[in-house]
């Protein structure tokens, strides 16, 4: 590859403290919450990071973004790493990469103007005129959808659709090059979550922008990535084109992810691999390959030796002995 | 098999609030046979809930009232039974499941706890033979180790295992009737395939009728055999499963199974529908999706099409529908 990725994430550890006690803590042991995940986006590129509830990708998107302090690993942004950058070097870096969160509900201030909502980071970023703040506060609100004269209404006169894009432009105010997208369209209903996807796509097209999309909804993820990682209880199980991944998935959680997924047609019948049991606790994950104790396909091995992400065909990772 | 176990006739539930009247559930028909599986599907605020909250009668405080229509469970109007049979009615005879396992179960009382009370509240008997059943009924949902899970408390499950449990409880009065609403919304894909089978396998071992509401089409294809589509309070469509699959009949219908991303082929764009749904305090004279309706026309703003026999079995509110 001659084109130096936007973001290239190497080795992301984001390790919580389980703690007990207030005034005498003491630390019982860790939640590995992000460990050792690796991946890069390139510009114009959507990278789709899918599992299921607890596996880290949330927390893997926000230590990209500094939201919290990953605990180890490199965060190069157009080659830069901004893991160890103090909080006044980040600044410029933080025009640069922007998020738009899951819950319209609770992302929005609702004693603050829409307008005032998308013109915050603006202003924060020196642009401190109000004409001027306002007139590009209008032109975002155009370009996602909504009307200008909506600037002054509060969050709580907007349905769930038009609050996300109220997100989505103060994600755009400052021109990024990336926006992690925290499972933006989970909380939308089907005909609402289907326009706010056409409006990302719309705009990635327009400005090359790059998205690590994040969610727990494989049809969702598969129409807008072009590579996708699957994660599951902190790690990268397996890291492909998404073609490859929907048509040779090789690990046998990507596969039984899949198989689980309802597709709306009561004529397609595929074999379906019903997991047993339940997501281990992260707290105290599995020996070996932390799938082992769910895999259909588990040996011995699996439980002893942890596998490592192995490139086994041309941009195809997978994490499995078995592969 | 054709036997109807539940009968809705022209259900209205509305809010009565002092800004105005809320038509949540505007005239809603249908009818769910023995041991078959009715999906009720649409998007959020449709009214779906509130339909399964009035059969259960137990609506929402603050203005929730059921103010016509019918509701006959094996032929008898639940609607006119007084509380005190409502809650002999309740867990024998028509139970539900709801979306949050989180909130369903009490937090400070044990599983074991919770499955007894259902048990005795329908019948007496000696502790050791309740704990007998509750065991059996937290095997039937196949929940590992059942004894040692009795003294355990909901935050010490997860989700799924949760949801297990609202179901053993919601199915030991063998009721006639459940209702499921929105049981896997809250669950991981991989634990709602485990859920969604166990479903399927329970109500073959017990012959019993599902009301499954749900706003996931992907489920619906994958559980039901009839659907019944909502839209604004109202039943706009329904019909055997494939046929809403492979002919729908209603516009909304369409678009709302195109708009579902598919996993087949490239990127492209989805469908989308324009616009919102109408405010239920301020319902059009006409149809309700007219104003989103890519095939529009001046009667549809007019007057409510009439219910339009499609197929057999297979109805669709439309005027644009060629009844067959």
């Amino acid at each position: 590859m001659t084109e130096q990725p936007l973001l290239r994430v190497e080795n992301l550890r984001k390790h919580f403290a389980l703690t007990k006690g207030i005034l005498f803590t003491r630390t019982l042991g860790y939640i590995k919450a992000v460990d050792d995940v690796s991946f890069e986006i390139r510009a114009g590129e959507t990278l789709g990071l899918v599992g299921e509830s607890g596996c880290g990708k949330s927390t893997a998107g926000r230590a990209i973004l500094r939201l919290i302090e990953p605990t180890g690993g490199t965060v190069k942004m157009m080659g830069r790493d901004i893991a160890p950058l103090s909080k006044k070097e980040l600044r410029p870096f933080r025009q640069q990469m922007q998020i738009i969160f899951q819950d319209p509900f609770s992302s929005l201030n609702p004693r603050m103007t829409a307008g005032d909502i998308v013109g915050e980071p603006l202003y924060v970023h020196g642009i401190k005129g109000s004409k001027e703040r306002r007139d590009r506060v209008a032109a975002l609100f155009d370009r996602v959808g909504l009307r200008a004269a909506q600037m002054d209404n509060f969050p709580h006169q907007f349905s769930g659709g038009q609050r996300q894009r109220i997100g989505i432009a103060r994600a755009l105010a400052l021109g990024p090059k990336l926006i992690v997208g925290d499972e933006p369209v989970s909380a939308l209903d089907v005909s609402i979550q289907a326009q706010v996807i056409n409006l990302l796509q719309d705009l990635q097209r327009e400005r090359r922008l790059s998205y690590l999309f994040i969610s727990h909804n494989l049809a969702v993820v598969e129409h807008i990535s072009h590579r996708i990682a699957v994660m599951y209880l902190g790690r990268i199980v397996e890291y492909a084109d998404t073609r490859s991944i929907f048509v040779r998935p090789q690990h046998p959680y990507t596969e039984a992810l899949l198989s689980a997924v309802p597709v709306p047609d009561p004529a397609i019948k595929r074999q379906k691999r019903v997991l047993q049991g339940d997501v281990p606790s992260p707290v105290n994950p599995p020996s070996g390959c932390h799938f082992h104790t769910r895999c259909p396909y588990v040996v011995a091995r699996c439980k002893v030796e942890t596998p490592l992400l192995r490139e086994i065909a041309p941009g195809h990772h997978v994490s499995c002995h078995l592969r | 098999m054709s036997e109807t176990v539940l009968d809705v006739r022209d259900l209205h539930t509305h809010f009565f609030l002092r800004r105005g009247v809320v038509k949540a559930v505007d005239g809603v028909s249908f009818s769910l046979r023995r041991g078959e599986v009715l999906g009720l599907v649409g998007e959020s605020g449709c009214g779906k809930s509130l339909t399964a909250l009035s059969l259960m009668r137990l609506l929402p405080k603050g203005g929730a009232r059921t103010i016509k229509g019918e509701v006959l469970l094996d032929g008898e109007n639940i609607l006119e039974r007084s509380p005190a049979e409502m809650r002999e009615i309740r867990g024998r005879r028509i139970s539900m499941v709801l979306q949050d396992p989180q909130t369903s179960l009490n937090p400070v009382f044990s599983i074991g706890d919770q499955l007894r009370e259902a048990i005795l509240r329908r019948r007496r008997a000696p502790r050791d033979e309740v704990t007998k059943e509750a065991v059996a009924a937290l095997r039937r949902v196949e929940i590992a180790a059942p004894e040692q899970r009795l003294g355990q408390y909901p935050h010490q499950m997860s989700g799924g295992m949760k949801q297990r449990v609202v179901g053993a409880i919601a199915i030991s009065g063998q009721p006639a009737v459940l209702i499921a609403d929105e049981p896997t919304t809250a669950l991981d894909v991989t634990i709602q395939l485990q859920y969604l089978k166990l479903l399927k396998r329970l109500q073959a071992e017990t012959g019993m009728a599902i009301l499954f509401i749900t706003h996931d089409f992907g489920v619906v294809g994958r559980m039901c055999d009839r659907v019944a589509v909502m839209y604004a309070g109202r039943i706009v469509e329904c019909g055997p499963v494939r046929q809403i699959f492979d002919a729908p009949a209603h516009p909304y219908t369409r678009a709302l199974i195109a708009s579902v991303p598919k996993m087949t082929g490239p990127i492209g764009r989805l469908t989308t529908i324009e616009g919102q749904p109408p405010s239920l305090m301020d319902l059009p004279a006409g149809c309700r999706f007219a104003s989103r309706c890519a095939q529009v026309e001046p009667r549809c703003l007019a007057a409510y099409p009439g219910t339009v026999q499609v197929g057999p079995e297979h109805t669709a509110d439309c005027w644009k529908v060629v009844p067959a």
